[in-house]
């Protein structure tokens, strides 16, 4: 979460970053002074307005002194620590990470994905041909599972949620990462219309009894999709039209206004391609909203679409 | 908040069982499944809706933590169930052939045909084992081991019929030199006049006359190291939650012994239970917790009995509650908390979670449990075992108790011999005595048979072959041995066993215990048993991906990645079997050896 510091100004801690020495403000994490020092680490859980999920481990770096690889979203520097990010180990964590991802998901929608896999050499396919998508991932038990003889690759793949017409669920893209019931429950719109239910391969998101949205406690305030990193969720229009091809995302232009529902005065980015509002964000470094919206500012535009 | 629940209501039963936890909050969640299923046998939309009306819990969130417990339905399921073994243990002595008889006479496991595969129910030394359960006003379990198909077909279709008077066995019983297992088999586990007269709660005394500090030394000068698997100091973890000036703090025995193998718990907890919660209290005052919690696994129904019976007695004659012995000022109790069928649920964060009404996923550390444990406060976890040394180190002196066991692990260990083995069951022995002494106080492998290697640790643990018996079982000469103690798991393996079937098992177990939380372990498991299956059953990829290859690099991301020790260790027992067994030989193909 981007915040804006007025008290003390913060104590430096020093640390060695691949070799070199930076000094970052104490309670930064890794991230932040990789991020400070122009280091990319690829990321996928952590999200900016969000507490740290920890889940898919895509960003870890080797600290000595350290049995395992930490991951750098979250981990706090201290004085002294010595990280690596580019290590033999880091990278074939990454590897890894991105092609157990990448066999299990279909990551077609998720930014950069494609660049980090290349930058590593990540090869999905190594695990085998996709098993076919599966009807049933809403009523797996936890602790069993159908046997196998490893001929396929266990999937996620599975058909889309299309229960109502504001926003689509896709499962067959989701990483689980968390944001979208974090950002649902207590840290942000405090609906806790979906959680992580199941457990192990079969762990899904998912509202009671995977009931169809209508029915749950959904508000429709779509904080979900601003947080979701992989296109898993998305606006009915952007899923139709990347259905029937007329999905562009270079001709699309983003503005980004106040909302004139109510006197809160939430900022909304507009997406606008071919003189029609596709999908509306929110900035995330805004103090009002920190990216959060309601039903109306999120999807209350049909009415100035001419159709 | 406002909650907005379905649109269904509880059945009459459903109702007064839930109701009855009117005016309690979340940590009571997983109470109140455990009621519903005892009663109707699987959790119904309506009763789910009641619970979350009751205890005031989003039903999204309700329903995420139902379905995270394999011991729960969430779908319509008869009063009757037989919960099969299938695990380890259970494999090496005929679970699979039980299993296909089951098949042909029931159908396959399901809730239809009123079976359902379970994994290691922590009876490994009377395997085959089934444990039958049945929904109603008062819900009934019975053990069936070792058992084989035509009792669990009758036990299926007549329901369970409790057996009283069950009692605790261990082999070594009356053995003079046992110290833990001293009154196991021996004292009669419901009587506190009979706990008393064998020296129990002469500890607490002396305890409430060190006072925690004086405790805490005693400990730490015994060098106790934690039993349940990580081998910790206990001393460091009680000093550093006393020092925590935050309040309360809490305890958490950790009773949900599933690591498969694993039974030394149980036969405390049903042999001797009234020195458990003993040890509970002597760490309460100690750590200064004002509460403590027994999570105790779900498919334990004899011990959950005695534990139950024990605390009632504790309390009634104030071994539990205020001024706890007349010490003014001390006061502690006990809650038992049943777990509901995941072994993941024995992490020491993990615990908290799933006490506190949420998924039983692992936190991530730091913040350590003694600094941000049970509710956000500083929580001591303890294995049974551990706890159950500390009356034994108050009474005879840290001094003397370093004397027994090796300068680096000291004291007695127990250890749970199953498989292939003569005697199956827990043994107690001085940390130091040779693995080859621990076979043949279990009279080694049965008659004509020749040993084939020891899986020691458990399924996070590793292989031995029958040329390194002279290890010595310590900590250490484990860790050098490139092995660990684990939990204390002898799985022995003589030369009719299947590797392969047994190593595939310990595959799907981890999958299938994997939270799901992170990518490592809830992708890896998968692709680990999907790799081990091709190399197993000789069937590559068309592509000729290099199954072993795939086997390494997989288990290196787990190890390294992963958040939990769960993921960490889950390809430690198969990477031991291929590089120390030779295994990849007898099953492999083109890439045996590389
Ligand atoms: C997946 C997993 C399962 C565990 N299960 C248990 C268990 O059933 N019982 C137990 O005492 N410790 C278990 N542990 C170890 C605990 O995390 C913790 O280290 C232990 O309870 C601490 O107690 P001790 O110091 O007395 O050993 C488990 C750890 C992991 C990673
Ligand atoms: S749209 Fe809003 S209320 Fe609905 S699931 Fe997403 S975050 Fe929750
Ligand atoms: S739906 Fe999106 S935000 Fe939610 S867990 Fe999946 S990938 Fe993450
Ligand atoms: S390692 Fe496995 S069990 Fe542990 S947190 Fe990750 S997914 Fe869950
Ligand atoms: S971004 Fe750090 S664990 Fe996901
Ligand atoms: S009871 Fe079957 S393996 Fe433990």
């Amino acid at each position: 979460m981007t915040i804006v510091e007025i008290g003390l100004p913060k104590r430096l801690v020093e640390l060695t970053l691949d070799g070199e020495s930076v000094r970052v403000p104490e309670g930064a994490t890794i991230l932040d002074a990789c991020t400070a020092s122009g280091k990319s680490i690829p990321t996928l859980c952590y999200g900016d307005t969000l507490k740290p999920a920890n889940a898919c481990r895509v960003c870890m770096v080797e600290v000595e002194g350290s049995r395992t690889l930490v991951p750098s979203c979250s981990r706090k520097v201290e004085p002294g620590m010595v990280v690596r990010t580019d290590s033999e180990r880091t990278t074939h964590s990454r590897k890894l990470v991105l092609e157990l991802l990448g066999s299990a998901t279909d990551l077609s929608t998720t930014p950069h994905v494609d660049e980090w896999m290349s930058a590593c050499g990540a090869d999905p396919s190594r695990f085998g041909p996709s098993a076919p998508p599966s009807q049933d991932r809403d009523e797996r038990r936890p602790g069993e599972h159908e046997e196998i003889d490893g001929s396929v690759a266990a999937t996620v793949r599975q058909p889309t949620k299309v229960d109502n017409p504001l926003y689509v669920r896709d499962y067959g893209k989701c990483i689980m990462c968390y944001k979208c019931v974090d950002a649902c429950g207590d840290q942000w719109q405090n609906s806790f219309a979906i959680s992580v239910a199941g457990r192990g391969f079969d762990a899904r998101i998912s509202t009671e009894f995977a009931t169809p949205l209508p029915d749950s406690a959904c508000v429709y305030c779509g904080n979900c999709i601003e947080v979701c990193p992989t296109g898993a969720l998305s606006f009915k229009r952007e899923h139709d039209k990347r259905e029937d091809g007329t999905w562009d995302e270079s001709k699309q232009t983003e503005t980004t206004t106040i909302c004139t529902f109510c006197g809160v005065g939430c900022n909304l980015t507009l997406h606008v391609q071919d003189n029609e509002i596709v999908k509306v964000t929110s900035p995330h470094e805004s103090t009002v909203t920190h990216g959060n919206l309601c039903i109306k500012g999120r999807f209350g535009w049909q009415h100035v679409q001419n159709r | 908040m406002d909650l907005k629940l379905l649109d269904v209501e509880p059945t009459e039963a459903e109702r007064v069982v839930v109701d009855l936890f009117n005016g309690m909050g979340r940590d009571q969640l997983l109470p109140a499944l455990h009621a519903v299923n005892d009663r109707v046998g699987w959790i119904s939309q309506g009763a789910l809706n009641h619970i979350c009306r009751v205890l005031h819990v989003p039903p999204a969130e309700a329903y995420g933590v139902a379905s995270f417990y394999s011991l729960f339905s969430l779908t319509e399921r008869p009063a009757k169930i037989v919960h099969v073994c299938v695990d380890l243990a259970c494999q090496v002595n005929g679970a699979k052939a039980l299993c296909d008889r089951l098949t042909d006479e029931l159908g396959p496991a399901g809730a239809k045909s009123g079976w359902l595969r379970s994994p290691c129910l922590g009876v490994c030394e009377k395997a085959p084992a089934a444990l039958a359960f049945e929904a109603g006003e008062v819900a009934k379990e019975q053990l069936l081991a070792p058992t084989h198909a035509g009792e669990v077909i009758a036990v299926a279709a007549a329901g369970p019929s409790p057996v009283d008077g069950e009692r605790a066995e261990v082999p070594q019983a009356g053995d003079p030199g046992l110290r833990l297992l001293k009154r196991v088999g021996v004292v009669d586990p419901e009587s506190l006049d009979d706990y008393r007269a064998t020296g129990g709660y002469q500890a607490l005394r002396t305890a409430l006359l060190l006072g925690p500090s004086g405790v805490i030394r005693e400990v730490t000068d015994a060098k106790l190291m934690g039993r349940g698997g990580a081998a910790f100091p206990t001393g460091r973890k009680w000093d550093a939650t006393a020092r925590q000036p935050v309040r309360p703090h809490y305890l958490v025995c950790n009773a949900d012994e599933s690591e498969p193998g694993t039974f030394k718990d149980r036969l405390l907890m049903e042999g001797d239970p009234f020195s458990v919660i003993e040890s509970m209290t002597i760490a309460g005052f100690a750590a200064g917790c004002s509460k403590g919690y027994l999570y105790l696994r779900g498919e334990y129904p004899l011990a959950l009995h005695l534990l139950r019976n024990a605390i009632a007695k504790a309390r009634e004659r104030g071994f539990l509650g205020t001024n706890i012995m007349g010490h003014e000022g001390f006061s502690f109790d006990i809650e038992i908390r049943r777990g509901a069928g995941a072994y993941i649920c024995g992490e020491e964060t993990a615990i908290f979670n799933s006490i506190e009404g949420f998924r039983g996923e692992p936190r991530s550390k730091p913040p350590f449990p003694v600094e941000v444990g049970l509710f956000g406060k500083p929580t001591v976890v303890n294995n049974v075992e551990t706890l159950v040394n500390v009356p034994v180190i108050l009474a005879e002196g840290s001094e003397a108790y370093t004397r027994i066991g090796t300068a680096g692990s000291t004291g007695s260990k127990l250890f749970c011999l199953s498989g292939n083995v003569s005697r199956p069951g827990v043994y107690e022995v001085p940390f130091g005595t040779t693995l080859g002494e621990l076979l043949d106080l279990a009279g080694g492998v049965p008659p004509g048979r020749e040993l084939r290697a020891v899986l020691l640790g458990g399924a996070a643990g590793g292989f031995v072959r029958p040329d390194e018996l002279d290890l010595p079982l310590t900590l250490e000469d484990a860790r050098a041995a490139g092995t660990t103690l684990g939990s204390g798991v002898v799985l022995v393996l003589d030369d009719t066993a299947d590797l392969g079937s047994f190593l595939l098992r310990i595959a799907a177990f981890f999958r299938d215990e994997s939270c799901g939380q992170c990518v490592p372990c809830r992708i890896g498991t998968v692709r680990q048993e999907e790799a081990l299956h091709r190399l197993v059953g000789k069937r590559p990829l068309s592509t000729g991906a290099a199954d072993l290859q795939l086997l390494r690099e997989v288990g290196q991301v787990m190890r390294d990645s992963s958040i939990c020790g769960l993921g960490q260790t889950a390809w430690n027992a198969i990477e031991s079997a291929l590089d120390r067994l030779g295994c990849v030989e007898s099953f492999g193909h083109e890439e045996a050896g590389s």
